[in-house]
């Protein structure tokens, strides 16, 4: 299928979906509104609302501080994620003792996590950090971990034979692939922070994406509600493109996008 | 006049031989307390600058052995020496081609000829410069640039032939370099190597199930029985004047008589193989 093919039958999506929307929330259908607009909003209206938001400029904050604790989220994260991965990775009995408790700890929901560094880090930006690097750095870590307990044997043995010593060894080996590994997950880790950042905002914040839908549903205001949802939807976009554009930079030796393990 | 060369090389060539293995025998464990013997007793010398085909049925423990004289892998019983030493560690003085892709996926081409170098010191301008060199002796020069990935089986094993030599190690241990490729490319291959071997003897220990390749390419052929405990059961000389063409050998007449006596032993340690690994 060509690009222009593709790319208008995923215009089209959008199209009849909202085209839908329209019609049962604002056409009656034998005297009944199927959707009625107090609950669904209306396309007009969420579209009216996104509009004034970036006429007036008020989400132009919200926007940069949602991107501010992602970003810290992320690179906090990762950071961790890496050097704890290799560490586990390259020390099996650090590994093994620590075992239970990682898979505990991931295996706990991040969402019930929120009150407590609200309480510890305050309503700033820091308890969302938190939140959100709580999110990555698991991700982070188990694909790093991966990464270096997964080098091909033959690979290191040639290496070996190559004369690189241990130190070589890590830098040439286990380090590239550890991050390759690391590079084939950025798409999830990425949207992960930025989960972990709006869901800390949604659950006690003065500012960010979180915060406005959280303030709109709280008035009963659906238009409000769906037009953060849109903008946020658009934001997440934005920066996965240029998680791509990153990604294909790094991973040119690639010859497909690996897997991701989450 | 090829006899006089050789006699010449055997003069100036010291004594030990490259690669002695003696009595190797090389045993896993499996689970429990089983106990599986790869290869039993087996000893093989290569001397300086010979060219050795050891040949076996598939799973004979080949490979093994070839893992034991690269010191990857420590025998259970006998001893391993490299030109008299005897091996501890790593076999420094080899390079080692493998069967299975062993590039550095992350670099091009061009650095993957070049780490060797880099890793012993060499500055990387300058280690670099040597790759571009080597890549140009093996056929390579417009692919400096490419990632493995990049480039068909038949030219990674060019690059990896690259990576080896650019280090001049003393002996060269394949381990069935050119098993993965179609047969014209392993043709092309062959006399690539032989060119680079003939420019510079090294010892080499070369692995195969071909038999024909092994003739074609080698001093002297190793037939190793069927494992499991693999044996070591022939040794012969190959007589056929150098340098050779990997195809136009094959249509001697020397050639057909060797490959049909060693065939006649072989033969039955082949079917013994299959009838063993069930044909895989």
């Amino acid at each position: 299928m060509s690009r222009v093919t593709l790319l208008s039958l995923q215009v089209l999506v959008a199209v009849v979906a909202i085209a839908a929307w329209h019609v049962l929330t604002t056409v009656p259908i034998l005297g009944v509104t199927v959707l009625p607009p107090f609950f669904f909003s209306t396309p007009a209206d969420v579209f009216g609302r996104v509009v004034q938001w970036f006429v007036e400029g008020s989400i132009w904050r919200h926007l940069w501080i949602t991107l501010v604790e992602a970003m810290l989220a992320f690179v906090i994260g990762s950071v961790a994620g890496v050097l704890i991965g290799f560490w586990f990775a390259r020390q099996p009995l650090i590994a093994a003792v620590f075992d239970p408790y990682v898979k505990m700890m991931n295996a706990l929901p991040r969402v019930v996590l929120a009150p407590i560094f609200a309480l510890w880090l305050g309503l700033g930006i820091w308890s969302k950090v938190a939140l959100g690097v709580t999110l990555v750095f698991f991700i982070v870590f188990f694909n790093v971990y991966q990464g270096v307990k997964e080098v091909s044997p033959t690979v290191l043995a040639n290496a070996r034979m190559l004369g690189m010593n241990e130190r070589q060894l890590m830098r040439h080996v286990y380090w590239p692939s550890a991050l390759s590994w690391m590079f084939s997950s950025l798409h999830t880790s990425v949207g992960f922070a930025v989960v972990g950042a709006v869901v800390g905002e949604y659950l006690g914040s003065a500012a960010g994406l979180g915060y406005i839908i959280q303030q709109a549903e709280g008035v009963f205001d659906v238009a409000g509600v769906f037009a953060g949802m849109f903008v946020l939807a658009a934001f997440v976009i934005l920066i996965d493109a240029v998680v791509s554009l990153v990604e294909k930079r790094l991973l040119v030796w690639r010859p497909v996008a690996a897997e991701t393990r989450t | 006049m090829q006899e006089s060369g050789a006699a010449l090389r055997t003069t100036i060539a010291p004594a030990a031989p490259a690669v002695a293995l003696g009595d190797v025998t090389i045993a896993f464990r499996l689970g429990g307390n089983a106990v599986y013997t790869a290869v039993e007793q087996a000893s093989l010398s290569v001397a300086d600058g010979e060219f050795v085909a050891i040949v076996g049925p598939t799973g004979c423990g080949k490979s093994t052995l070839l893992n034991v004289a690269a010191g990857l892998l420590a025998p259970s019983a006998g001893t391993a020496a490299i030109f008299g030493h005897p091996l501890a560690g790593l076999n420094r003085q080899a390079g080692y081609l493998f069967q299975a892709e062993a590039l550095f996926p992350w670099k091009t081409a061009r650095e993957n000829v070049a780490i060797g170098l880099e890793v012993a010191g060499t500055s990387r301008a300058e280690a670099q410069r040597r790759a571009e060199d080597w890549l140009g002796r093996v056929g390579l020069n417009a692919f400096g640039g490419r990632y493995p990935h990049m480039l068909s089986g038949g030219q990674r094993k060019r690059v990896g032939l690259a990576q080896v030599l650019i280090r001049d190690p003393k002996i060269l241990l394949m381990d069935e370099p050119f098993g993965p490729l179609d047969a014209q490319t392993r043709q092309i291959m062959g006399n690539l190597l032989l060119d680079l071997w003939t420019a510079d003897r090294k010892a080499v220990l070369f692995v195969t199930h071909d038999l024909e390749e092994a003739i074609a390419l080698s001093d002297r052929v190793v037939i190793m029985s069927a494992g499991p405990a693999a044996r070591i059961i022939g040794d012969w000389p190959v007589r056929l004047p150098r340098p050779r063409d990997i195809a136009e050998v094959k249509l001697d007449a020397a050639f057909h008589a060797l490959h049909r006596e060693i065939w006649n032993t072989l033969k039955e340690e082949v079917l013994k193989g299959y009838a063993q690994t069930g044909g895989g």
